[in-house]
């Protein structure tokens, strides 16, 4: 091994990095069943707001549209995997390339409006998204809802109930397959994320977040860094929802709603916006928080007396937003930043300045 | 025709209401280019407040309403010290953090309310209920009447407030200049805090008459306010005039879409169709009706 390469191994960040992949994949052989679900629905949430750390934490976008794509991914998942029988190595792509078709068609609308106007419109378009869904029976199973398919690669490799796969001794079960799919589809997305942020592509558009107007004296081509950033995003919502409704194997139009969302945007806000991995930590808070919650003596288990798991754990990441934006706004990345980086600079000599500190999200 | 003046009167009425939230948004992104997501819900909290003091408490109806409006008001003065004043010193560009601030306080209440006082639907306890005047074969409820009636007092007394008073000038000179108006020596925060205070008590009463009969406080009413959104879209952010405009230009075409659905727009078109309006409103005029376009400066 090369000296440089020793020192990037040692280095904090790639042994974290490593660290956390042992852990997520030897996570399951741990948990209990339902704390195997919960795990799941962290790792494919995790997909979906990774999607939205493009459009919002790199490019600056906020957007409360995301869930209009996961629902579009999901039911475009549902129709060509269930009513017309496609492998699920067909489906699950096609998923996100026609939620990134949606978003390539709504990209442009937006594009005439800068900063919060886009948030408002994608509101806008959540609600009709929402009205579309369910005057659109034949696909969706109108207000009633329908059923999502189970994945399906081959014989062996079903992820319906009951199957199992086994590798070397250890058996993985249903929950356990949408978990491992949903790792390799995560590890591929943030691959991509982190190549992104270094092209000319990633780079235009944290230009974009940062000052616009600076960006397109730049010579960077607003209109197209942005429609790329939504339709980077909307792809990763339609894997992310194809999988999120295969797994739920069933949801009604109205669950595609404000509230997921915000859900997303609160994923990236708490884990850190601008960065590759902080959506994933996000996904970890803001998916996985009912279920520890639940363990709670004060929330209620079964809805009579005390709190319900889901109020208590949206106030929780409620006022973590808030708190994050206050204090860090860099998110769990940030937090993590703090403990883990030397200080650089000795002596008396110049500070960092906390104006600028504050709002450097960009990847270090 | 009877139909149409019903719808019309009925429409008019909810635009009033939506004018009322529009005006909260408008007035918060005038002072400060904060769009407040959290208006909601705090006018949801409102609407419940005001049915637990009155209906649970045995607080008059009136004075419920007045303990409700000091306390959203003193709440949202108080959020805008105590979190929104602190990230405004530390970024240099804070409105992107500023609104998300608002996303997280919006999720924070919506729970509360739904912790507190549960998923079921209450009453108002308004003391003019369901009761209604007749007149020409239409029906004009007496919470639509109130609605109006309010509303117009409210907006008139905000434009004497904006019009002629020290610190509604000072409010427009911050709109106009931020930099400009703090090297004048106007207390630029106080008036991001004041901006707060007006739309903490606008949301009180417009969660007041959006809870009224036929509909009670329910979870869902942080949802309508929504539809104050394509108001402020079709007037322009920052435009007083334009949100008043704009809300009962969106509550005429709600109900207007309610009473005529023609079939093949499919069930519920009314609800999404202030929001069709809108987008077309941007496609063709990006910023508003009455909105200013912003000179860019490097």
């Amino acid at each position: 091994m090369s000296a440089a390469l020793v020192q990037r191994v040692r280095s904090p960040r790639a042994l974290g990095w490593t660290a956390g992949w042992v852990v997520a994949i030897l996570l399951p052989s741990v948990l209990s069943e339902g704390q195997e679900s919960t795990a799941t629905f962290v790792v494919i949430g995790a997909i979906g707001a990774v999607g939205l750390g493009v459009l919002t934490g790199y490019a600056g976008q906020i957007s409360l549209g995301h869930a209009f794509f996961l629902g579009v991914g999901a039911y475009t998942g549902a129709v060509l995997g269930a009513n017309h029988h496609w492998n699920a190595i067909f489906w699950i792509p096609a998923a996100g390339l026609v939620a990134a078709l949606c978003g390539l068609i709504i990209a442009p609308t937006a594009l005439r409006l800068r900063g919060l106007y886009l948030a408002i419109v994608t509101i806008g378009v959540l609600f009709i998204g929402q009205d579309i869904f369910l005057n659109s029976s034949s696909w969706t199973g109108g207000p009633e809802g329908r059923e999502f398919p189970i994945v399906h690669f081959s014989s062996s490799l079903d992820f319906a109930y009951g199957n199992t796969l086994n590798i070397g001794g250890y058996t993985i079960d249903h929950n356990g397959l949408y978990y491992y799919l949903g790792l390799i589809i995560l590890a591929i997305s943030l691959l991509f994320v982190w190549n992104l942020s270094r092209t000319r592509m990633g780079r235009a558009m944290q230009a974009v977040r940062e000052r616009e107007l600076a960006a397109s004296v730049m010579g960077i081509d607003l209109a197209r860094t942005k429609i790329a950033a939504f339709v980077v995003s909307s792809f990763f919502a339609g894997i992310c929802g194809a999988l999120y409704g295969s797994f739920l194997s069933f949801a009604q139009p109205g669950d595609w709603d404000l509230t997921l969302s915000i859900q997303y945007l609160a994923a990236i806000i708490i884990g850190g916006m601008g960065t590759v991995m902080g959506p994933v930590l996000g996904a970890f808070v803001v998916f996985g928080l009912a279920d520890v919650i639940k363990t709670l003596s004060f929330v209620s288990q079964n809805g009579s007396g005390g709190i319900s798991p889901n109020d208590f754990s949206s106030m929780v990441y409620g006022v973590l937003i808030i708190g994050f934006l206050v204090v860090e706004p860099r998110g769990l990345m940030g937090l993590g930043a703090r403990f883990t980086s030397r200080p650089r600079r000795r002596g008396g000599g110049a500070t960092l300045d906390p104006r600028r500190e504050g709002r450097q999200f960009a990847p270090d | 025709m009877t139909k149409f003046w019903q719808l019309a009167f009925e429409g008019f009425s909810l635009g009033c209401v939506y004018a009322l939230i529009a005006l909260g948004f408008t007035v918060i992104y005038r002072s400060s280019a904060v769009i407040n997501f959290a208006q909601g819900s705090m006018l949801l909290i409102a609407a419940y407040l005001i049915s637990w003091l009155t209906v649970n408490e045995g607080v008059p109806f009136f004075v419920s309403m007045l303990i409700s409006i000091a306390m959203l008001a003193a709440a949202a003065v108080g959020f805008q010290a105590a979190v929104l004043r602190r990230v405004r010193r530390m970024l240099e560009q804070p409105i992107f953090t500023v609104v998300m601030i608002t996303i997280g306080l919006s999720i924070t209440l919506t729970a509360a309310v739904d912790a507190i006082w549960g998923p079921q639907q209450r009453l108002l306890g308004d003391p003019w209920g369901s009761s209604a005047v007749h007149a020409a074969g239409v029906v004009f409820n007496w919470d639509k009447l109130w609605a109006i009636i309010f509303v117009a007092v409210i907006v008139a007394g905000f434009y004497a407030f904006d019009r002629y008073s020290r610190y509604g000038l000072a409010t427009r000179a911050t709109a106009a200049d931020e930099e400009a108006a703090l090297a004048v020596g106007i207390p630029v925060m106080r008036i991001h805090a004041l901006a707060w205070g007006v739309a903490g008590s606008l949301a009180v009463v417009a969660g007041l008459f959006l809870a009224g009969f036929p509909n009670s406080p329910n979870p869902a009413l942080g949802n309508s306010a929504l539809l104050a959104f394509p108001a402020i879209i079709l007037g322009g952010l920052e435009s007083p005039l334009g949100a008043v405009v704009g809300g009962i230009v969106i509550g005429l075409v709600q109900l207007l879409t309610q009473g005529y659905e023609p079939g093949w727009l499919g069930n519920n078109f009314y609800e999404v169709a202030p929001y069709v309006v809108m987008i077309i409103v941007l496609l063709i005029r990006p910023y508003g009706l009455f909105g200013a376009r912003p000179v860019e400066r490097l």
